[in-house]
C-alpha cells in the first residue's frame, strides 16, 4: 500500500516538474522567437521607415517615422523618367517562376537518379555539379555576353532564365539528393505491391513526404533568381530587366545624389509581396501535400 | 563540431559501391546497373546541359584566356595591341605577387597595385567565409529549432526570417551602408561614434554583420526542412527512454539533420568564398576587406586575361576547400546518408 | 575508398576542363579594329545613343526634338543604370563584341583615353572633324588622347568650395588661408573642412586636386607618373596634415559625396569641397541648416584658385557604327548653344561652352555658374591615361593609407609612382 502511494506521489511530483519544465521551455521559445523577430526585422524596419520619409530628411535618425510621405513610392512607379519598375516586377516574377519550376523539375530528375539509381560515374557527376558553383560569378559575364550576342539572345528572357537556372541547379540537386536519400523508400515499394505504378508511387507516397524539402528548395531557388543582379545588369534590356536592375537604375533628381529613400521604397515594394507569396504558398501547397502523406 | 562529425562520416558503408540499393546481388547485377545507367543518363542530361552552357563554357573560355598576355600599349601609336601567349606568367604573377617592371621583367608588386593584394585578399576571403559560415550555422540552427516548435505566432516568425533574404542584395548593401554611416542609425542607436567603414575591425564586422543578417535565413530554412523530416515519434520514444534534451539533440537531431546541414554549410561556404557585393559597396575594399571576387572585378577593368587567371585561381582555391570539406567533414551527401540508412 | 571515389571525379572534372581548354577558341582579344574607323563615314540612318540613367529627364525631350527634324535618321535612347562602374562595363562589353548597335555613347571623361587606345572610338578628324573653338579648353583636353579629339564634350563638372557665409565673411583663396580659418570652426564646435575621402573614385578626385592645386601633377605631358616632386608632396601633405590635426574630421574617411553634403547641411562643417549639385539641395531640402548661409567660391590653391578635377561626359562615336555621318550630326546637335542651355536649365548640367557661363538668364537660375566657370577653367583633367583603372586604384590605395597615417607622404607618393609605372609598363 505505502509503496503504491509513494509511487503515485513520486509520479505526481514528476508530472509537476515536467509541467514546470514545459512551461519554462515554452517561455524560452517565446523569448527566442522575440529575439529572432528583432534581429531579422529591425534593419528591415529601418528600410520601411526610410521609405516613407521625405527625401529632404533622408538622414533623419528618429526611430519613429517622421516627415511621412508616399512620394518615394510614387517615384518608383513613375514611368515618365524612364523607370520601368512595374514592368520589372512582372519580369522578376515571370523569370523567378520559370526558373523555380524548371530547376525543380530537372533538379528532381537528377536528384532521383543520384539518390536512387546505381550507375557508374555518379561521383564524377556530383563533382561536376558542385564544381559549377565554384567559379567567381563576375568572371562568367563576358563569355556569356559574347555567347548570347552571337546567337542573338541579348535582352531576351531566355538569356536571363538559363543562367539563373544554372546558378540554382547545384543547390537544388544537392538538397533534393540529400533528402531523397533520407526517404523511407520501403513505402514506395509497398505502394507498388498495392498496385501502384512506379510513377504513381513516387507521386503519391514520396512527393508528399518530400514536400517540406521541395518547398524549401523552391523558395531558395525563387529568391536566388529574384535577387540575381550581376548577369541581369549586362544581359537584360529595358523590356526584360528584373527589379534588381530597375532598382540600381534609380537615380536622384541631381547627379551624385543617392536616392536612398526611393531605393528603400523599392526594397519595401519588392520584399513584402514576396514574403506574403511565400507564406500563402506554404499554407496551401505544403499543407495540401502533407495532408495526403502516409503518416 | 568538426571533431564530432568526423568519426561518423568516416564510417564508410561496408557494402562499398551502392549502400542503399536493395537489389539482390548476383547474376542480374551488371545488367541492372546498365539499365539504371541509361535511366540516370536521361535524368541527368538536362542538368548537365544547363550547367555546361552557362558555367563550363565560360570557365573554359576563361582558362584559355588566362594563358594569353593582356594587351599592351604600343608607344608609337598609343593603341593597345594583342599580348600574345603568356604561358603560366599570369598565374605566377598573382601567386608570387609580381608586376611588370618599367624596363621589362618583373618586380615585387608595389602597394597600390592589385597584384600586391593577392595574398591579403585570399586571407580576407577565408576569414570572412570562416566567420560568417560559423555564425550563420549556429544562428541558423537555433532559428530552425525554434521555428520547428509548435507555438502561437510561429508563422509570423517564419515570415520574419524570410525578410532579410528576400530583400535584394543591391538594396541590402545600400541599407547597411546607410545604417553604418557615421551619422547613421547604427551609431545613433548605440550612442557610439564608430567609423564603421573607416577602420579595419569595424569594417570587417560591418561586412560580417550584414552578411550574417542577410544569409542566415538560407541556413535556417534548409535546416528547418531537415528537422521537419524527423518523425515526432522518434523524439517521443527518446523521451520515454529518459533522454535529456541535450542527449536528444546530440543523438537524434544532429545525426538526422546532418545531411541537410552539410549541404547548407557546403553551399554557404562556396558562396561566402565568392563574396562580393557587400564589402564592395560597404567599404570599397578598404581596410582589408578586399575579397578575391572584388580583386577579380577590379582586375577585369584593367586586363581580362590576368583577371581570367585570377578567376581560375579562385576556382581552384574554392575547389580545394570543397575537397577538404568533403574529405574531412563528411559533406558527401550521398554516402553520408547511405551510411545512416545502413545502420537502421 | 569512399573518399577516393568522391575526390577523383572532382579532380577529373578540373583536369578535364584544363585539357578541353586547349581545343577552345582564342579568347578575349581586346584591341579594336582600325579598319573599322575608316568605314561607315558617310552612312546615314537610324542610330542609338547610349547614356547612363537620365537623372532629370533631359535626354528624352531632346531626342524627340531631333527625331521630329530627322525622320530618316531617328535616334533611339538606350539608358544604362545609374552606376558609373556598370556603365563602363556595359560599354566595354558592347565595344568588345563590336556591336554596331551602340552608335553614340556618352563616355565619362576618365574613360576616353582607355576607349580611344582600345581603338573603339572614332577619331573626330578629317571627315569627322568637330569644331571645338567655343568650348572651354580643359573639357576639350579631357576628350582628347595623344593630340586627337575622340569625343565631343557634352557636359562638364568641377569642384566648388562651399562655405558658411555667416561664419566666414571673406572666403579663403588659398589652402593656407583656409586652414588659418579653422579656429572659427573650432569655436563653433564643428569640423573645418571635408571633401570625399572614402576609398573610391572620389578619393582620386580629391587627392589629384590636392596635388594639382599645389602645383604638382599625377602624370606628366607624356603620361608618365610624376609624383616625386616637391609640389606633389606639398599637396598630399596638406591633406595628411589637416586630417592629423583634426581640421578634416575623422569621419571624413567614410565620406562619399552624399555623406559629406549631409554633414555640411547639418551644420557640422565650415568648408566643403563638392560638386555643383549641392547648391540645389542645400538651399531647398527641408532638413538643411545652411539654406540662407551657403557661400560658394573656387577651390583654394597655392596662391590663387586651386585646380579642380574635371568631371562630366563626352559623346563619342563608336568605330563600329554604320551611320557615322548621322552620328556626327548628332554630336554637333548635342553641343549647340541651344542644347547646352537646355541641359543647364533643365538638368543642372554644366555647359561646355564658355559663353553660357555669362548668360544672365542662366546665371539667375544657377547662381553657381560664375564660380564653376573659374573652377572648370582652372581644372585639370584627372590623369588622362589608357590605364586609368589601374592609376585610380594606385592613387586611392596610397592616398587612403597616407591620410590615415599608415604610411608617410613620401612612401605613399613613391608607391603611387611605382604602381603607375608598373601598370603602364604592360607586359
Amino acid at each position: 500500500m505505502t509503496a503504491a502511494t509513494e509511487l503515485r506521489a513520486e509520479q505526481d511530483r514528476g508530472r509537476k516538474a515536467a509541467q514546470n519544465r514545459e512551461k519554462w521551455a515554452h517561455g524560452r521559445t517565446y523569448i527566442s522567437a522575440a529575439v529572432i523577430l528583432f534581429w531579422c526585422l529591425a534593419p528591415a524596419y529601418w528600410m520601411v521607415v526610410t521609405a516613407f520619409r521625405d527625401v529632404g530628411y533622408t538622414y533623419d535618425t528618429s526611430l519613429l517615422p517622421t516627415h511621412v510621405t508616399l512620394d518615394n513610392f510614387k517615384t518608383a512607379f513613375d514611368t515618365s523618367f524612364g523607370n520601368h519598375f512595374g514592368q520589372a516586377l512582372l519580369n522578376s516574377l515571370f523569370i523567378g517562376t520559370v526558373v523555380t519550376l524548371v530547376s525543380l523539375v530537372i533538379g528532381v530528375f537528377a536528384a532521383y537518379a543520384l539518390a536512387r539509381l546505381n550507375f557508374k560515374g555518379k561521383y564524377l557527376v556530383l563533382g561536376f555539379i558542385l564544381g559549377a558553383s565554384m567559379f567567381p560569378g563576375v568572371a562568367l559575364i563576358t563569355p556569356l555576353f559574347q555567347l548570347f550576342t552571337n546567337i542573338g539572345w541579348m535582352g531576351t528572357y531566355q538569356a536571363l532564365i538559363i543562367p539563373n537556372i544554372s546558378f540554382v541547379l547545384p543547390l537544388t540537386v544537392y538538397t533534393m539528393t540529400s533528402f531523397f536519400r533520407e526517404m523511407p523508400w520501403e513505402l514506395e515499394e509497398s505502394a507498388r505491391v498495392d498496385g501502384c505504378t512506379q510513377g504513381q508511387a513516387f507521386r503519391r507516397v514520396i512527393m508528399p513526404l518530400a514536400a517540406p524539402a521541395i518547398f524549401t528548395t523552391a523558395i531558395l531557388a525563387f529568391i536566388s533568381s529574384w535577387n540575381e543582379f550581376l548577369i541581369a545588369s549586362q544581359l537584360s534590356s529595358d523590356a526584360t530587366q528584373p527589379v534588381t536592375v530597375a532598382i540600381a537604375s534609380f537615380a536622384g533628381a541631381q547627379p551624385n545624389q543617392i536616392p536612398y529613400t526611393a531605393i528603400m521604397a523599392a526594397g519595401t515594394i519588392v520584399t513584402i509581396p514576396l514574403v506574403i507569396l511565400v507564406l500563402v504558398f506554404q499554407r496551401k501547397i505544403v499543407a495540401g501535400l502533407t495532408a495526403g502523406a502516409v503518416k | 563540431m568538426a571533431t564530432e562529425v568526423g568519426p561518423t562520416s568516416v564510417k564508410a558503408p561496408a557494402s562499398g559501391g551502392a549502400p542503399i540499393h536493395h537489389a539482390p546481388k548476383g547474376v542480374g547485377e551488371d545488367n541492372r546497373i546498365a539499365t539504371q545507367g541509361r535511366w540516370a543518363a536521361w535524368l541527368l542530361a538536362p542538368t548537365i546541359i544547363a550547367l555546361s552552357v552557362v558555367i563550363v563554357y565560360p570557365i573554359i573560355t576563361a582558362i584559355v584566356m588566362s594563358f594569353q598576355k593582356d594587351a599592351g600599349l604600343d608607344p608609337a601609336t598609343g593603341l593597345f595591341t594583342e599580348g600574345g601567349p603568356a604561358g603560366f606568367s599570369n598565374y605566377t604573377n598573382w601567386i608570387f605577387q609580381q608586376c611588370p617592371a618599367p624596363g621589362g621583367g618583373t618586380v615585387d608588386c608595389p602597394p597600390g597595385t592589385l597584384g600586391a593584394q593577392f595574398w591579403s585578399a585570399t586571407g580576407t576571403t577565408f576569414f570572412f567565409a570562416a566567420v560568417t559560415v560559423a555564425l550563420e550555422t549556429v544562428l541558423g540552427f537555433w532559428m530552425a529549432v525554434i521555428m520547428a516548435r509548435a507555438f502561437r505566432g510561429r508563422s509570423l516568425v517564419r515570415a520574419a526570417v524570410l525578410v532579410p533574404w528576400a530583400i535584394p542584395t543591391a538594396v541590402t548593401a545600400k541599407l547597411w551602408l546607410f545604417i553604418f554611416a557615421f551619422e547613421g542609425i547604427g551609431n545613433k542607436l548605440f550612442n557610439t561614434a564608430v567609423l564603421w567603414t573607416g577602420s579595419e575591425w569595424p569594417a570587417r564586422w560591418a561586412v560580417i554583420i550584414a552578411d550574417v543578417w542577410k544569409t542566415t535565413p538560407f541556413m535556417a530554412l534548409l535546416i528547418l526542412a531537415g528537422l521537419q523530416m524527423i518523425p515526432a515519434e522518434v523524439y517521443e520514444a527518446a523521451k520515454v527512454d529518459g533522454a535529456s534534451a541535450w542527449q536528444r539533440f546530440r543523438m537524434i537531431t544532429l545525426p538526422l539533420v546532418k545531411p541537410a546541414l552539410m549541404v547548407a554549410i557546403l553551399f554557404r561556404t562556396l558562396d561566402a568564398l565568392r563574396m562580393f557585393d557587400l564589402p564592395y559597396i560597404l567599404t570599397g575594399g578598404a581596410n582589408n576587406t578586399t575579397t578575391l571576387s572584388i580583386l577579380v572585378i577590379n582586375q577585369i577593368r584593367q586586363g581580362f586575361n590576368a583577371a581570367a587567371a585570377l578567376s581560375t585561381i579562385t576556382f581552384f582555391i574554392i575547389f580545394i576547400v570543397a575537397f577538404i570539406f568533403v574529405r574531412f567533414l563528411g559533406a558527401n551527401v550521398v554516402e553520408q546518408t547511405g551510411a545512416g540508412k545502413g545502420k537502421k | 575508398m569512399k573518399t577516393r571515389n568522391l575526390l577523383l571525379p572532382i579532380a577529373t572534372a578540373g583536369v578535364l576542363a584544363m585539357t578541353l581548354s586547349a581545343c577552345g577558341g582564342g579568347g578575349g582579344g581586346t584591341t579594336g579594329g582600325n579598319d573599322a574607323a575608316s568605314q561607315g563615314l558617310d552612312g546615314r540612318g537610324p542610330i542609338t545613343y547610349v547614356q547612363g540613367k537620365d537623372n532629370s529627364n533631359v535626354v528624352r525631350p531632346l531626342i524627340d526634338k531631333w527625331n521630329a527634324a530627322h525622320p530618316n535618321e531617328k535616334v533611339t535612347f538606350k539608358e544604362q543604370t545609374d552606376q558609373a562602374d556598370q556603365q563602363h562595363d556595359d560599354l566595354v562589353q558592347h565595344f568588345q563584341a563590336k556591336d554596331p548597335g551602340y552608335d553614340v555613347a556618352s563616355v565619362d571623361v576618365v574613360w576616353t583615353a582607355e576607349f580611344a587606345a582600345k581603338g573603339w572610338l572614332q577619331p573626330l578628324k578629317d571627315k569627322m572633324a568637330l569644331d571645338t573653338s567655343a568650348m572651354i579648353k580643359p573639357t576639350v583636353d579631357a576628350a582628347s588622347y595623344k593630340g586627337t579629339l575622340y569625343a565631343a564634350p557634352e557636359s562638364s563638372d568641377g569642384g566648388i568650395l562651399y562655405y558658411r557665409k555667416d561664419l566666414v565673411p571673406t572666403p579663403p583663396k588659398t589652402w593656407d588661408e583656409m586652414m588659418s580659418m579653422c579656429s572659427v570652426a573650432k569655436s563653433h564646435n564643428m569640423g573645418c573642412y571635408s571633401g570625399q575621402f572614402k576609398k573610391y573614385e572620389g578619393l582620386t578626385v580629391n587627392a589629384s586636386e590636392a596635388i594639382n592645386s599645389a602645383g604638382g601633377a599625377v602624370l606628366d605631358e607624356n603620361g608618365k607618373p610624376n609624383l616625386l616632386t616637391a609640389e606633389a608632396k606639398a599637396g598630399m601633405a596638406n591633406l595628411v596634415k589637416a586630417y592629423a590635426d583634426g581640421e578634416i574630421p575623422k569621419e571624413a574617411i567614410t565620406f562619399q559625396e552624399e555623406e559629406s553634403r549631409q554633414a555640411f547641411q547639418d551644420g557640422k562643417l565650415l568648408f566643403l569641397r563638392n560638386w555643383p549639385y549641392v547648391y540645389n539641395l542645400a538651399t531647398t531640402e527641408g532638413s538643411s541648416k545652411v539654406k540662407d548661409v551657403l557661400g560658394m567660391t573656387a577651390l583654394p590653391g597655392k596662391a590663387g584658385p586651386g585646380a579642380s578635377s574635371l568631371g562630366g561626359h563626352s559623346a563619342a562615336v563608336s568605330v563600329y557604327s554604320k551611320n557615322k555621318a548621322t552620328a556626327l550630326d548628332f554630336l554637333k546637335f548635342l553641343t549647340t548653344e541651344e542644347t547646352q542651355k537646355f541641359f543647364a536649365t533643365k538638368g543642372s548640367l554644366a555647359p561646355v561652352l564658355g559663353s553660357l557661363y555669362d548668360d544672365k538668364e542662366l546665371v539667375a537660375k544657377l547662381p553657381y555658374l560664375p564660380v564653376l566657370k573659374t573652377s572648370i577653367e582652372n581644372a585639370k583633367p584627372r590623369p588622362v591615361t589608357p590605364f586609368y583603372p589601374a592609376v585610380t586604384k594606385a592613387i586611392q590605395e596610397n592616398a587612403y593609407s597616407a591620410i590615415k597615417g599608415e604610411k608617410t607622404v613620401d612612401a605613399a607618393l613613391s608607391d603611387m609612382q611605382k604602381s603607375i609605372e608598373s601598370a603602364s609598363a604592360g607586359q
